[in-house]
């Protein structure tokens, strides 16, 4: 990886960053759980992983604020944690339940909360880019200060949408953030062989605007890098682009076998940059915590993911009657 | 308690597969995301990681194994403290499948087989409302304005819609009295300004879209059907699109292949779009803005060669027609010509043509192709026994193709002849004058039509 470690920034508090840890392990155990219950069989279809890179949505949430929105691609688990949404109701939804967040008819790749202001889940790789600065263009129209977060992959920064989007966004300053999560593969494509750019967030600049990378594998490095962001569009001046380096440990979806790159390269990174050890570290050298503390806390996390696990399992089928509802609406409630 | 380590499904389609290689031994410690094992899918060999931590304690199927069904327990897992006398001796019962329910049938949607449907037949209008002569490009025009006046969230954005008045001059005057907030130029970029306003509308607005002519939403379909159409199914009723996407739509004149498609059959096929196609100025004023109230996203397909036509609309405070309603545009006996959009031009003149001739044609306008008003159709197939349908667009999959298997399914015993489609020729539009005249359905094909289902 190009970037280099950051130092943690001393101005976060103890308290701060076991809510990041207690954030990120959540997000890891619930995934770890749901490559399990697919194994199982109980998870059908495609199903991406968000195990690595944690830090990515945990550091930006930490950026945000109430009304805030974001949308994402099909790899959007974490995010829907990282931004509060309940995880037995997304656990149902990749079960195809009842009790899912769509009511089982979205799936793993396709869920929103309204409440939440997360806005999917979807499945075409770049649609999300444009959708979010339309986000950003209601918030404008609206007055409302609100910010919206685009999250999209390192293989989605080359779809065209996504430079038509850069371009409207500037002329029309939105207040959005363009956060390209790049984990360095889309699918097998490595970005060294899907582009020459020496860097995606750079491409901005034929655009105007403004952007940087970031660590993704430092959640505090991350959270810093949201904050300066969210500042920029908050002010009016328009978007920001943040490019995130991260790293995807497992398969990009579930039947990904992984012969594009070594068993050694992901090991590597998960030894030396793992984002969650990284904070335990913090935690544990700038002893803000114990280990019997940490023990804890990855024992309630457990217990939470069971739980989301077991109410994904014995929620019920959706009612057959699902078929033929949602697809017009009568009265859409309009956002207040 | 000791965990059991089930032979995983790798791949949506994996029922069993080959345990190729274990890569720990019992006795190891375990940690979380440990590759443990390699295993061959039908589609490629996997590593298996461990989710849960522990000690090996036992390894239930060798290496080599093949044939090893998803869900069986292929080694146990110990927790701290735990020894392998934890291990139950007997390989226990095969695990439970996720429970495989015989596929109940899908309910099907109500829909009465039998003739004699209930259909709107209520007027557009009370009748001696004021009559005001107005082009189509005029009602589109004061159909945007009125529902802009009436609701802040509605915006209008597209190519050339502001300054520059509208390509067609629909737009004429709105950017005067709406600003440049409201009435919106976007650069020449379908595919991401449609995107921005689908999520301008997941945002609370009401964006309508004006595509300078269809031919060019083709660059915007996937906004357009995967994220406007499908949100509210997707997200369980949380959030849809309350959106219009208008433009100019079909031939124009002599302007070739690539700018003369008619899309009503595409669009039509997409369950969560409406979809609209109005010939008259009162239909399209009076459609417009029920399709900019309607909170689903709405395809508009308006007319090039329409927009500067004039007809009677209503002078009415707030006039408006509700969607999936068809109109019995001339009432007739001996034949029904069902058609939308600029087609009612030909079926209208046929009807003419044929009153001259002693053959009575009842003419219907669909207005609305999604959801189609199939009541009116099959009442009036019903008294005529005879159907021709007439469009613009290519003939393979077109909405008289629809036409035609709604009557076969609902009015068979009704129908004394075969229906006929009058469609556009199964070409790419020519340039030259006298080939394009060719490729487009005529007056005159619709009277041979009608003449044949009638036999006279
Ligand atoms: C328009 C489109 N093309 C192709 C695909 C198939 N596809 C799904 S994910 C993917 C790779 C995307 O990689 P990236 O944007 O880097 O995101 P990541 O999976 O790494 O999070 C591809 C090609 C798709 N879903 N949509
Ligand atoms: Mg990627």
């Amino acid at each position: 990886m190009a970037t280099k470690k950051k130092p943690a920034k001393s101005n976060v508090s103890a308290e701060e960053l076991l809510g990041h840890y207690k954030e990120m392990l959540l997000i890891r155990r619930f995934e770890e759980k749901a490559g399990q219950l697919y194994g199982m069989g109980l998870i059908g279809g495609f199903c991406h992983l968000y195990i690595g890179q944690e830090a990515v949505v945990v550091g930006l949430e930490a950026a945000a604020s109430e009304g805030d929105k974001r949308v994402t691609s099909y790899r959007d688990h974490g995010h829907m944690l990282a931004c509060g949404m309940d995880p037995k109701g997304v656990m149902a939804e990749l079960t195809g339940r009842e009790g899912g967040y769509s009511r089982g008819k979205g799936g793993s790749m396709h869920m929103f909360s309204k409440e939440k202001h997360f806005y999917g889940g979807h499945g075409i790789v770049g649609a999300q880019v444009p959708i979010g600065a339309g986000l950003a263009f209601a918030d404008k129209y609206l007055e409302n200060g609100g910010v919206t977060f685009a999250y999209f992959g390192d293989g989605a920064a080359n779809q065209g949408q996504v430079y038509e989007t850069y371009n409207m966004a500037m002329i029309w300053d939105l207040p959005v953030i363009f956060v390209i999560e790049n984990n360095q593969y889309a699918m097998g494509t490595s970005v060294q062989r899907s582009t020459k750019s020496p860097s995606l967030w750079e491409r901005g600049a034929a655009y105007g605007i403004p952007g940087e990378e970031v660590d993704g594998m430092d959640v505090l490095a991350v959270k810093e890098a949201g904050e300066k962001a969210v500042a920029h569009c908050r002010a009016g001046k328009g978007p920001y682009i943040l490019e995130i380096k991260t790293y995807r440990y497992r398969g990009h979806s579930m039947s990904d076998p992984a012969k594009y790159r070594t068993r050694e390269e992901v090991q590597k990174m998960r030894d030396e940059r793992d984002p969650i050890e990284q904070v335990r570290d913090l935690l544990l050298t700038g002893k803000h915590a114990t280990e019997e503390d940490l023990k804890a806390i990855d024992k309630d996390i457990k217990a939470v993911v069971n739980e989301a696990a077991e109410f994904s399992k014995e929620s019920p089928e959706p009612a057959l009657e699902e078929l033929y509802t949602d697809i017009y609406a009568d009265e859409v409630p309009q956002e207040a | 308690m000791a965990t059991e380590i089930l032979m995983p499904a790798l791949s949506p389609t994996m029922e069993e597969g080959t345990l190729a290689k274990w890569l720990v031994k019992e006795g190891d410690e375990i940690t979380s995301g440990m590759i443990i094992a390699e295993i061959e899918t039908d589609k490629a060999t996997m590593e298996f990681e461990a989710v849960d931590e522990g000690t090996m304690g036992k390894i239930m199927v060798d290496e080599g194994t093949e044939g090893v069904k998803v869900n069986t327990p292929i080694a146990v897992l110990l927790e701290e403290g735990e020894d392998a006398s934890a291990v139950p001796d007997a390989a226990p019962p095969a695990a439970a499948q996720p429970e495989e329910k015989a596929a109940a049938p899908a309910p099907v949607a109500a829909e009465v087989a039998t003739p004699v449907q209930q259909a709107d037949t209520s007027p557009d209008w009370p009748k001696g409302t004021e009559m005001k002569s107005t082009t189509v490009r005029e009602a589109l025009r004061d159909a945007m304005a009125e529902e802009m006046r009436r609701d802040e969230t509605v915006y209008l954005m597209g190519e050339e819609v502001a300054e520059y008045q509208g390509a067609y001059k629909v737009s004429q005057g709105l950017l005067d009295e709406f600003s440049a907030k409201r009435v919106i130029d976007t650069p020449i970029t379908e595919h991401g300004f449609t995107g921005i306003a689908v999520g301008a509308a997941f945002g609370g607005l009401r964006p309508i879209v004006e595509f300078m002519t269809f031919n060019f939403a083709l660059q915007a379909i996937d906004h357009i059907i995967n994220s406007a159409a499908k949100t509210l199914y997707m997200s369980g009723g949380q959030m849809g699109a309350p959106m219009v996407f208008r433009g100019a739509n079909g031939a124009a004149a002599r302007v070739g292949a690539q700018h003369s498609h008619d899309f009503a059959a595409w669009y039509s096929q997409v369950p969560g779009l409406k979809v609209v196609m109005p010939y008259s100025a009162a239909d399209a004023k009076g459609l417009l803005k029920t399709a900019i109230r309607d909170p689903n996203p709405v395809v508009f397909l308006e007319n090039e060669i329409l927009y500067g036509r004039s007809f009677d609309v209503p002078v009415m405070d707030d006039f408006t027609i509700p969607l999936g309603k068809a109109k019995i545009a001339r009432e007739g006996t001996d034949l029904t010509i069902v058609s939308f959009g600029i087609g009612m031009q030909y079926a209208l003149e046929a009807a003419e043509k044929l009153a001259a001739d002693g053959i009575s044609a009842e003419v219907i306008d669909l207005r609305t192709l999604r959801p189609m008003d199939t009541a009116t159709v099959i009442n009036s197939v019903m008294k005529t026994n005879r159907c021709i349908t007439v469009e613009e667009g290519f003939p393979v999959c077109s909405i008289g193709n629809h036409i035609s298997a709604v009557l076969m399914e609902n009015a068979f015993d009704y129908l004394d002849a075969p229906v006929i489609n009058c469609t556009g020729k199964d070409v790419p539009m020519p340039y030259a004058a006298n080939l394009e005249k060719l490729a487009l359905v005529t007056t005159d094909e619709v009277v041979e039509a009608a003449r044949k289902v009638t036999y006279r």
